[in-house]
């Protein structure tokens, strides 16, 4: 799906940029993917609506056009709008400040209300540790009750006593009461499904809410809900002050816009997500993933790579283009030591080259550590901005200026301007033979200036 | 623009649009012409009833390829749009027929997590109690804590068997043992309900197929009906569902579970087109006479909101 959107996008903007002006239709055509994209992984049609008109603008933009992939660009942009909007720093669990403070579950029938209880109990219990007592108010599922004591039990998570026929709101009172008197910190109410359009049941609802004044009142809702998701989550938001949202079964395959949706809708963070049957699988929420669900990408890392990758094949061009005529400055060389400790130093960097582990051994021997690079960005920090773009002109009194401001030798700073000159000596020769390998072997291509003499266009 | 000022306005203009086309698609044709711009709202109400954009932008081009009168009634557009839509659900609206013939008449249900396989599997028993047959109830799931005392409820309203075992147990030996003591004391109908899975677990599918190769070892025509459950507020989703489903059992028809709420089920239709898989009831309430034989035309007025009109 990501490939053929972005691939539909980049032949999209392929012809307008040849055509030099981007029209207000052009984009919406191409926009219209990426609403089909959002559509069909259940975004609700309002949240997509306001999505694409808030990416349109920054799609028409320059960044876009001069992007060598214009097509991936938008959905970075889509990408980044949608972990936007999912994102939120308010999301961790609320802990007791006057135990007992109580945890109400709510939602429809068959989101995964019963399980979700038990494993945010678990969850408090282990990760926060709190003393939980769950309750459950369910006396309309049959068996329901049981359910959540049976879960307790495999847990060693205590549940309150069922006794049969007690209507939801008596249960509530007795759990609130058991919580304070048992001395605990957490008490997990799991009620009843419901439709949130059953004014019977959701008065209920608000009454219980009422009653124990929630420290987190949790909506569960399914991952695989589709357009009502909105609906839903925007009527319970109405009856009850939610204050997040738990998602469950992400761990199926579905695109998962309903997170998008409510998310949109309420206001409300996604606290946790339930990914797995046993009672260990609740997990953080991370917007980036879902974003990528959502848009159809199976790892979404690996894209905005993708995308700073395009960047630096631009920056590589251009360096290629100044490597050719040997007229590589200091400046460009900094850009390069960057980029090496980027990528995680020399060792890293070595790392990630097939077939140099021969060549790592030979380093060591020789002396090449990482502290290196340090030292030759150093010196280069230690030049004047005219010496980094002229480098004839550091002589003598220079080369001491710049050793002592580095805190490095005047030999230092020469086997430096020495590896410079090799370099675009070595690059000129190079380009009369074609720069074809140049820009697409980027830096190995352009030799490693942190490499001692002899290192260098490995 | 600051992210916050741009997220509360988003969200203002989120309750504004949906409780417009809360009101349905009458709304949008009340007074005007059929212009590109209502056929782009009827697409939209279509998408909002989980058609799926691919379904819904296919019916609009049906839709402005007719040719209207210049001032068409909204509600003949709407008319129109129904027909549509019975026209690709007819065919599939095939209810869940009772065959005396098979002893026991085998009924498997499969689905997703919380689709509402077991209160489907009581209304089910239920129905088939009231016209006087011995129905038992196999609770093949054995993996949720209180699935088979949830299923032995149901088994008490309706004076049915309910044949069990212990959690953890081997769903198809269950499966085997039901069927065996079935067929030995004359059940007529025996339901199986089977644990939830998400179709995309591949060991917990590969049990299903265990089921279904146990149960055809006693009766290779068995299951007679092998019913995937589905819940009506799934999107998109529910088309890979029934994808993986039939990929692993004989699916014979779906039942729509949870119709009466704000879900439309509206990928129901996407369904049908790409899969001519057959409806077989509905479930609008949580009683056992709110399980309803599915019929298209009613559905295809729920979904264009012409109910509220008509």
């Amino acid at each position: 799906m990501f490939d053929s959107l972005s691939g539909r996008l980049n032949e999209v903007f392929e012809g307008l940029k040849r055509r030099g002006t981007l029209k207000e239709n052009d984009v919406d055509l191409a926009l219209r993917d990426v609403r089909i994209a959002l559509l069909e992984a259940d975004v609700a049609l309002p949240v997509a609506r306001d999505l694409i008109k808030k990416v349109k603008s920054e799609a028409v933009g320059e960044k876009v056009l001069k992007s060598v992939t214009p097509g991936q660009m938008v959905i970075k942009v889509v990408h980044d709008a949608l972990v936007e909007i999912l994102g939120s720093d308010d999301i961790k669990l609320q802990i007791p400040l006057n135990p007992p403070g109580a945890y109400l579950m709510v939602g429809l029938q068959g989101s995964g209300k019963t399980t979700t209880s038990a494993k945010i109990s678990q969850y408090l219990i282990e990760k926060e540790n709190q003393k939980v007592l769950m309750a459950s108010l369910d006396v309309a599922r049959p068996a329901a009750q049981e359910q959540l004591k049976i879960l307790g039990e495999q847990a060693g998570i205590t549940t309150l006593p069922i006794i049969e026929g007690q209507p939801p709101i008596e249960i509530t009172k007795r759990a609130m009461q058991a919580g304070s008197l048992g001395g605990y910190d957490a008490v997990m109410l799991d009620t009843a499904g419901r439709l949130a359009i059953d004014e019977a049941l959701m008065a209920e609802l608000a009454a219980i809410y009422a009653q124990v004044k929630p420290i987190e009142t949790l909506l569960i809702a399914d991952a695989m809900t589709g357009q009502d998701a909105v609906n839903t989550a925007e009527q319970f938001k109405q009856r009850l002050d939610l204050t997040g949202i738990i998602l469950t079964r992400v761990d199926g395959d579905s695109r998962g816009g309903a997170a998008l949706s409510m998310r949109a809708t309420t206001g409300c963070p996604i606290k946790l997500i339930g990914t797995g049957e046993k009672l260990d699988a609740i997990e953080n929420f991370h917007p980036e993933r879902i974003a990528g669900r959502i848009l159809g990408m199976g790892d979404v890392v690996s894209l905005v790579e993708r995308v700073n990758e395009s960047v630096e094949e631009e920056e590589a061009e251009r360096l290629a283009a100044k490597a050719k005529k040997g007229q590589m400055d200091f400046n460009d060389m900094a850009d390069q030591l960057r980029q090496v400790t980027n990528m995680g130093g020399l060792s890293g960097l070595m790392g990630m080259l097939p077939g140099v582990g021969k060549m790592k051994k030979q380093m060591t021997e020789a002396n090449v550590d990482e502290k290196m690079i340090l030292h030759q960005q150093a010196i280069i920090q230690s030049m004047t901005s005219r010496e980094r773009l002229k480098p004839k002109l550091i002589q003598a009194s220079r080369k001491r200026r710049i050793a002592a401001g580095s805190g490095t030798t005047v030999q230092e700073v020469n086997k430096l301007l020495k590896q410079l000159t090799t370099l675009n000596k070595m690059m000129k020769k190079m380009g009369k033979m074609g720069n074809k390998g140049l820009s697409r072997h980027g830096l190995s291509g352009l030799g490693m200036p942190g490499f001692p003499p002899g290192f260098g266009g490995v | 623009m600051s992210s916050e000022s741009w997220l509360s306005r988003l969200r203002k203009g989120l309750s504004k649009s949906s409780s417009r086309l809360t009101e349905g698609v009458t709304a949008v044709l009340t007074g005007r012409r059929l212009d590109a711009e209502a056929i782009e709202e009827l697409e939209e109400t279509l998408i909002l009833a989980d058609l799926g954009p691919s379904m819904a932008s296919r019916l609009a081009r049906t839709l402005s390829q007719k040719r209207f009168e210049k001032n068409v009634e909204s509600r003949e557009v709407l008319r129109f749009l129904t027909g549509l839509i019975t026209e690709v659900l007819e065919p599939i609206a095939t209810p869940l027929i009772y065959r005396s013939d098979k002893k026991p008449h085998i009924i498997l249900t499969v689905g997703v997590n919380g689709s509402g396989k077991t209160t489907t599997v009581g209304k089910l028993a239920q129905q088939h109690t009231k016209k006087g047959r011995k129905v038992m109830l196999a609770a093949a799931d054995t993996f949720r804590a209180a699935a088979v005392e949830q299923l032995e409820v149901w088994g008490n309203r309706t004076c049915s068997t309910v044949v069990s075992a212990e959690t953890g147990a081997d769903a198809a030996s269950l499966a085997y043992k039901s069927i065996e003591q079935a067929k030995s004391d004359g059940t007529q109908v025996l339901l199986i309900d089977t644990a939830g899975r998400l179709h995309n677990k591949g060991n917990l599918m590969a049990e299903l197929e265990k089921i279904v190769r146990v149960i055809k070892k006693i009766d290779p025509e068995a299951p007679h009906d092998c019913v995937l459950v589905l819940d009506a507020t799934t999107g998109q989703n529910a088309i890979a569902q029934v994808e993986f489903f039939q990929k692993t059992a004989p699916i014979t028809g779906l039942i729509v579970t949870k119709l009466d709420g704000s879900a439309k089920g509206g990928v129901l239709v996407a369904l049908a087109d790409k899969f001519k898989i057959p409806v077989h009831a509905v479930g609008v309430g949580e009683t056992a006479e709110d399980l309803q034989p599915f019929e298209a035309h009613d559905f295809a007025e729920s979904l264009v909101g012409l109910e509220i009109e008509c």
